[in-house]
This record gives structure tokens, sequence and C-alpha cells, in this order.
């Protein structure tokens, strides 16, 4: 799409709308983040592990609809593809191969569960102080009020294509993430020589 | 109407952060600490991508999607690892995978 024409649509969705930004409203955020929250309690306390898969899974769809929100269809996307159709998969067939009756009848928290409970609401207590502390950060030092483009003037650049360009490189020239892509590629390369070499009976 | 900005984002992702620590440090299941990792790096992705759109531009999001590579390898990785110890102690709890405790 040329600039022009994004332009000339920026400008009609602008005049239809009064101005106003065509956002969805905060009720569908904090629906997902009540349904991400929930499904991430029952991930975390399910007996049976088929159980928190699927929970997990419900987490990942929440998560890929408020990176809709915040206006990242790629990221949704890949969350939908390689998350909750790939990964999760992956889970569900070693839950399938592992999980022996017995698994299910054990006790579900280790031992020294109190001792990770109050790591964990230590680190709570960090993050809530930082949060409190540091919000001002989040501010636009101009206005005071907090840093949030209006989706109508977010750059051009908030789109797929770009994110190619940036990874793939764009007119013959690499772009700015190019080798890490490629680093990367290497990287689930040894992952899977790693997984395949480390499953193999006799080697 | 109050509008979500970037703050309420945090807060969500600090809050499946720590499910996912509580997960790791108190379930003995392998598999359900492996989830709890992704509940992690999620909660990672979600800060990531919020900061991009704060800022209007892209380099969060890509990071999102290297993280989402790495989520993937790791889970290879860990999950090999589980089956070649499921089939050495026929167990997946990790307070019984004590092979180099002395």
């Amino acid at each position: 799409m040329n600039p022009g024409m994004y332009s000339a649509l920026n400008s009609a969705v602008t005049a239809a709308n009064g101005g106003m930004a065509p956002v969805a409203t905060p009720w569908f955020f904090y629906a997902l983040a009540a349904l991400a929250v929930v499904s991430g309690v029952l991930v975390i306390t399910r007996r049976n592990a088929v159980h928190s898969a699927l929970a997990l899974i419900v987490t990942l769809l929440s998560v890929a609809g408020l990176y809709l929100m915040l206006y990242a269809p790629f990221v949704a996307g890949v969350q939908i593809i390689v998350y909750a159709g790939g990964i999760m998969v992956l889970f569900l067939f070693v839950i399938m191969l592992v999980n022996i009756d017995r698994s299910s009848k054990d006790r579900r928290f280790n031992r020294i569960w109190p001792v990770g409970l109050t790591a964990a609401c230590a680190l709570m207590a960090l993050f809530v102080s930082a949060i409190m502390k540091g919000q001002s950060v989040l501010n636009d030092p101009t206005t005071g009020k907090p840093r949030w483009p209006d989706p109508l003037h977010l750059p051009e650049s908030m789109n797929t294509q770009q994110i190619a360009n940036a990874l793939y490189g764009e007119a013959g020239k690499m772009g700015q993430y190019t080798f890490a892509f490629e680093i990367a590629s290497l990287l689930l390369l040894v992952a899977i020589l790693g997984a395949v070499i480390m499953t193999k009976k006799k080697i | 109407m109050f509008e979500i900005t970037t703050l309420h984002y945090l807060v969500l992702a600090a809050a499946l952060f720590v499910l996912g620590v509580i997960g790791v440090l108190t379930r003995r299941n392998v598999v359900i600490i492996l989830m709890s990792i992704e509940l992690i790096l999620n909660a990672v992705n979600l800060n990531l991508v919020a900061f991009s759109r704060m800022w209007g531009n892209l380099h969060g999001q890509l990071f999102a999607i290297f993280i989402v590579v790495d989520a993937a390898a790791e889970a290879a990785v860990g999950l090999g690892i589980l089956i070649a110890f499921f089939r050495n102690k026929e167990t997946v709890n990790v307070d019984e995978i004590d092979l180099l405790k002395w």
C-alpha cells in the first residue's frame, strides 16, 4: 500500500469516527486479562497435566487477543500458530507419552511449597513497588499523561511488511535483525538435533 | 472513559509472571513446570509488545518473535530431557530427580 493511499484511508477513518480512535473498548482488555489470569491459575493448580495444557492454551489465546488490541497482528498470528498450534501439541504429545496413571494420584506440590510461595510473593511485592514507584517513566514529559499514541497516528510501520523488512532486509540490503534471524534459525537447528539425540535409545 | 495504557499491561504481565514463578517453584510434575516457564515467557512478550505500542515502533514486536523462537527451542530440548529421564527412572516428579545429589 503506498503512503498516499494509507493517509487517505487514515483521514477517511478519522472522518468516519469524528476524530475518535477506533479502539476496542477497555472491557475487552479486562475480559481478556481476567481470562488469561484465571486460566493461568488453572495451569498451576490442576492435578491432571492435560487439563493444565488446555488451560495454558486458553491463556495463550487470550494473550494473542491482547496482542491484537496492541496493534500487533503478526505477533498475534505467531502466538496462535507457533504457541497454541505447535508448542502445545508437543506438550500434549509428551504428556500422553509420559503421564502414567500414578502421577495423577501423587501429591501436586513439592514439600517446600511454602518457601516457593513466599519467594513468589516477595517477587510480587517487588513488582508492585517497582510499578508504583516507576509509573511516571511511562508518562510523556511534555504532557504528563501516559505515553500512548493514538492508533491513527501510529507510524505506518506497525504492520507485517515492516516486520518482514526488519527480519529479511529490503532492497537487497540486510535488515536490522537479519543476522539475529539467521542465528535464531541455527538455534532451532541445534535444538532439533539435541532433542532427537536425547530421546534416542542408543546413540 | 478511562483508557487502557502501558500500565495495565504491565500489571497483567506481572501477574502472569508471578503465576509462572509459583508454578515453577511449587509443582512436582516437570511437564507443568515447563508449562509455567511458557507462562513466564508469555508475560515477558506481553510487556515487550505493550512497550512497542507505547513507543510506536516495532523493536518490541521483533523481540517478542525471537522469544517465541527461544520458547520453541527450550520446549523441545526440555521435553527431550524429560523423555530421556522418564525412560531411566519412570517418574516425572522433580523431587525424585536426584541422580546428581550426594
